[in-house]
Parts: C-alpha cells; sequence; structure tokens
C-alpha cells in the first residue's frame, strides 16, 4: 500500500465508536473479543432483512432466489479472503467455537481411537481444549502439550518427542487470544505432516490482523469467526481440503443437509451443505461477505503495518509505567496488537473497573486461558487490543487511566 | 445512565482491608471449610470457621482475587467471631440486601465496616466479587447444619 493508512478516518466507518462512556469518549480496546461494525455491514443486515428476506435453497420464488444468492455469494467473498481453491470447502459455522466442535465430533469419532494421541498446547483459548478432552474421554485417546516458554511462545523444540506414529491430529492457535503470540503455524502443520497427523488451526485471532492463504499455509483445517473482523456475532466458517470434508461424517442432522431420506437410512446433501443442517444464519453470512469487502477495500497490508505501529507505542508507553509487567513475546515479529499485562498493586479486575470509569474498554480475567494464567502463575490479566480503528490517542487515553489506577491504589 | 463514582467504589477502608487483610492465614482447629471461586474472574476464597454449638469462634480465610473480594470477605471474618449460625446468616442476608442496593439494608448498623462497600451496589458487574466471601459463608454454615460439629 503506497498510501498511509489513516485510522482516524476508518473510525467515522463505525457508528459504535463515536459516543461517550461514563461522560468519556469510547476508547474501544477489547477487540480481541470482539470487533465493532462498521457502517457497511450494518447497511448489509439492514439491506437483507428489509428487501431479500427469505429461505435459502429451498423456495423457486424471487424473494429465495435473492436469499439463496446472496447466502452463497458470501461464502465465494469469505472462501476468497482465506485463499480457499473452492468456496465448497468453506462450511458455514456459528464460529469458530462451533467449527471445532463440527470437526472433534465429525471427523475425530471416525479417526481418533484408543491410545492415538491428540497433540495441542498450553497456549489454547478454551474453545480449542474442551472440544479435544471431550473426543479423547470418549474414544480412550490421549491429550498432549506443547508447552510454553517465559514469553510466552510455543517451545517448538518438544514436537520431535511429542509428535508420533500415534498422532493423529495437532490441533493449535494461528495467533493467542490471551497474549498475542504468533504461532508458527507452517512450520508446525510440516512436523504433523511428516507423522501423517491432520492439523486444525483456531484462526479465530489469525485471519483477523493478516491475510491468511490456505493454498500456502500447508494446514488440513482452519476455524475462524465473522465478529472479530468486522462481521455480525454467531457466523464463522470452518475450511478443509474437499476430500477430506467429503470422507467425513455429517454434524448435525436435518433439513438441508440431505439428499434421499428413508425410513432407516438417508443420503447426505454434497459439501459444504451436508455440514449445514437446519435454516442457516443467513443474514450473518451476509454479513460477513460485507466486512470481508470492507476489509479489502482498505488492505490488509495496511491495516498490519497499522497495528504493528500501534502496538509498538502501547508497549512503549505502558511498559514505561512503575510496577507494569507485560506478558507475551518481545518481539513484534512473533506479536500480535494484543498487549496483556498486570500492575503490581491492583488486581486485573480493579483496573478495568477504573479504565471503565475513564472510557476505556479492556478485558479482565483468564480470557479462556486458564492454561496460560497458571503458566505465568497470574490468576488473571488485563488485556488491551487494537484494531485497524485505533489511534495513538486511544493508547494515551488508556495510559492516562492506568496512571488513574496507581493513583488509587499505590 | 448515571456514572458511579469512583471514590464511592474504592473507599479508604476497603483499600485498607485489601492492602492489610484481617485474619488471613489457616485456622488449625477450624471445624468448616469451604472453597469458592468465581469462575468468571479467577477470584478465590478458602474460609475456615471454628463453631462450639451454635457459635462461631473464630473464622479465618486465604484468598486471591481483586480488592472487592478480598477486602469484603476480610470484613466479614472480623464480624462473625462471637457470632451465632442465625445471626451470621441474617448478616449474609442483609448484605445482599445491600448488594442489590436496598438502601434501608445500607443503613443497619449492625453491618459495622461492610458499610463501606455499599458503593459497590452502583457497579452491578463487581457485585458478586463483593459476595463471594458470603457465598462461602452460607456454604459453610449450611454444611455445619448438616454435620453439626460436637
Amino acid at each position: 500500500m503506497s498510501t498511509a493508512f489513516d485510522a482516524k478516518a476508518r473510525r467515522a466507518d463505525f457508528p459504535a465508536l463515536a459516543q461517550t462512556v461514563h461522560g468519556k469518549p469510547l476508547v474501544y480496546l477489547d477487540n480481541a473479543a470482539t470487533s465493532q461494525k462498521p457502517r457497511a455491514v450494518l447497511d448489509a443486515l439492514d439491506g437483507y432483512y428489509t428487501r431479500d428476506n427469505a429461505n435459502v435453497h429451498r423456495g423457486i420464488h424471487e424473494l429465495s432466489r435473492r436469499a439463496t444468492d446472496a447466502y452463497e455469494g458470501a461464502r465465494v467473498k469469505v472462501a476468497g479472503w482465506i485463499g480457499a481453491p473452492d468456496p465448497d470447502e468453506l462450511v458455514w459455522t456459528r464460529g469458530t467455537t462451533e467449527a471445532i466442535n463440527l470437526v472433534a465430533s465429525a471427523w475425530g469419532l471416525d479417526n481418533v481411537g484408543e491410545g492415538d494421541e491428540i497433540l495441542i498446547s498450553v497456549l489454547e483459548h478454551h474453545s480449542n481444549i474442551i472440544p479435544w478432552q471431550l473426543l479423547a474421554q470418549r474414544t480412550g485417546a490421549k491429550l498432549r502439550y506443547l508447552e510454553l516458554d517465559d514469553q510466552g511462545r510455543l517451545v517448538l523444540d518438544d514436537l520431535d518427542t511429542l509428535l508420533t506414529e500415534r498422532t493423529k491430529l495437532v490441533s493449535v492457535s494461528h495467533v493467542s487470544n490471551a497474549l498475542g503470540t504468533v504461532n508458527p503455524v507452517r512450520e508446525i502443520a510440516a512436523a504433523a505432516r511428516a507423522v501423517g497427523a491432520r492439523i486444525f488451526v483456531d484462526g479465530a485471532q489469525g485471519a483477523v490482523h493478516a491475510k491468511v492463504d490456505m493454498k500456502e499455509l500447508g494446514v488440513d483445517f482452519y476455524a475462524f469467526s465473522g465478529h472479530k473482523m468486522c462481521g455480525p456475532t454467531g457466523i464463522g466458517a470452518l475450511w478443509a481440503k474437499k476430500e477430506l470434508l467429503e470422507e467425513m461424517s455429517p454434524y448435525q442432522g436435518g433439513g438441508e443437509m440431505i439428499h434421499l431420506v428413508g425410513r432407516n437410512e438417508s443420503t447426505w446433501a454434497e459439501v459444504p451443505h451436508k455440514f449445514e443442517a437446519g435454516t442457516p444464519n443467513i443474514a450473518g453470512a451476509v454479513g460477513f461477505g460485507a466486512a470481508v469487502d470492507y476489509l479489502s477495500t482498505i488492505g490488509m497490508e495496511a491495516v498490519a503495518a497499522h497495528e504493528r505501529a500501534l502496538l509498538a507505542y502501547a508497549i512503549e508507553r505502558v511498559s514505561a509505567l512503575d510496577g507494569v509487567e507485560i506478558y507475551g513475546p518481545k518481539s513484534l515479529d512473533e506479536r500480535s496488537a494484543v498487549l496483556s499485562f498486570s500492575m503490581a498493586e491492583a488486581h486485573p479486575h480493579d483496573i478495568s473497573t477504573i479504565l471503565d470509569a475513564e472510557g476505556v474498554a479492556v478485558r479482565a480475567g483468564h480470557h479462556c486461558a486458564q492454561l496460560v494464567m497458571k503458566h505465568f502463575g497470574v490468576p488473571a490479566t488485563a488485556r488491551a487490543s487494537f484494531y485497524l480503528y485505533n489511534t495513538t490517542e486511544d493508547v494515551d487515553q488508556l495510559v492516562d487511566a492506568l496512571s488513574e489506577v496507581r493513583r488509587i491504589f499505590a | 445512565m448515571e456514572t458511579p463514582q469512583l471514590s464511592s467504589l474504592y473507599q479508604q477502608l476497603i483499600l485498607e482491608h485489601y492492602k492489610k487483610p484481617r485474619n488471613k492465614g489457616d485456622l488449625e482447629d477450624h471445624t468448616v471449610e469451604v472453597h469458592m471461586n468465581n469462575p468468571v474472574c479467577g477470584d478465590e476464597i478458602k474460609l475456615q470457621l471454628q463453631i462450639e454449638g451454635d457459635t462461631i469462634r473464630h473464622a479465618k480465610f486465604v484468598g486471591q482475587g481483586c480488592s472487592i473480594s478480598q477486602a469484603a470477605v476480610s470484613i466479614m471474618t472480623t464480624l462473625l467471631e462471637g457470632r451465632s449460625l442465625d445471626d451470621a446468616e441474617s448478616l449474609a442476608d442483609r448484605f445482599t440486601q445491600v448488594m442489590h442496593g436496598d438502601a434501608e439494608a445500607a443503613r443497619d448498623k449492625t453491618l459495622g465496616e461492610l458499610r463501606a462497600l455499599q458503593g459497590v451496589s452502583k457497579f452491578p458487574v463487581r457485585v458478586k466479587c463483593a459476595l463471594l466471601g458470603f457465598d462461602a459463608l452460607r456454604e459453610a454454615l449450611r454444611q455445619s447444619a448438616a454435620e453439626p460439629a460436637n
């Protein structure tokens, strides 16, 4: 991108950002939880319900045709966004969590057995732990873990011993929601393939900040959510290679996913519809498509450069405060726009309450990553996470609010 | 919505109890022990009571968490010694009413230093923090009623 990225101009695209909270201008730094939505996405949702609302793939009438076109058109857009070779490889889900559960159930129960191993990591969000725990309990398989170093990076030296011929699946996050660690997914995928294991990547924080390309990443499954990248809640996607999706058993049964239904046996619709039982989140898919359109016009390279500069500025300013400890990788190359920290005197919950009174929205808690918290020996952290519309002024307001925390607690 | 003042939440007394909690540590001769945690934020409290007959002789706790949860349990333990089990139960009920915004309950002098926590009721997401210790107390009372100490 030759033109400089203008975050202030982009702010105007997001109606929710133009408000005051407790009498202070809103500084929204909880983007790793969910992003705000641009006007273009809100208009797409409104337009869909105002003009085109009908059920998909069922009616002969005009509205059903329009709804189906919008729904399938969104699939093409979102599949294109992640460089999927074929849009039919993209299965709509409620979000990343459902995509992981889908694979744990529809692929896992058929392919993982007693004595087999599933390799995940201590860095994972609970949504990339619990489905595999349940699968291991149901099948008698064993769950193994990649550990973390003192900067919250995966200890990849252990891959050699952890990966064996018993490993059926490796599942890791692309980017950690708790620390912002960017994992070397391509390297892990290559190691998994070398022992014949499948590789699943939780991309909930991965597809958000940079373009991903399924043709290059070398993974078998990739899951991500719309709401963390300008789209609505309740819509996400699972990408998998077509052969893999075709081999897999269905996930949920119902309408839309069948071909012929008999009294005792039925046959399944083609991929991806085989995995989309029931009336899907049509408006959500349309909104996700609009989000991808919006991000495409901005350009993700410009967004990534902006976020990196902002993170560098935030780390510099926050680390200059007394008694603040920042968690996660020290190198910006290994870190996404997440700043997880604690303060000597104040608990993260108190930090968050005081910041909120100053109009600054951050997350406080274990970030659904209790194993990460345990690794660092803390019950919780405060987390500021940045997105394309955040500015250095937002960071300044955060730092001012943190000074208020010190004033009250020191 | 009216913006609640931080000063009403972070009263000096609360910060003092947070920094220097009373009755913190293990109670060797306890008759009942309860662990309570808040899975949402990770706050933890272990409450130990020594009960003789119908009376709480000693109360101690070990815990970690935010200023509100830790100060509330610290103040609570100072109010429990020598109290009857019924009295302790009413204290928990009365304080819960305060947390749910009952202005009359907040004037109740029997609540002692707990009244410093009244401001928490204006921060709904923090009410569960203040009640964590009292949830542990209720559970401890329930357990001792089920298995009375000799």
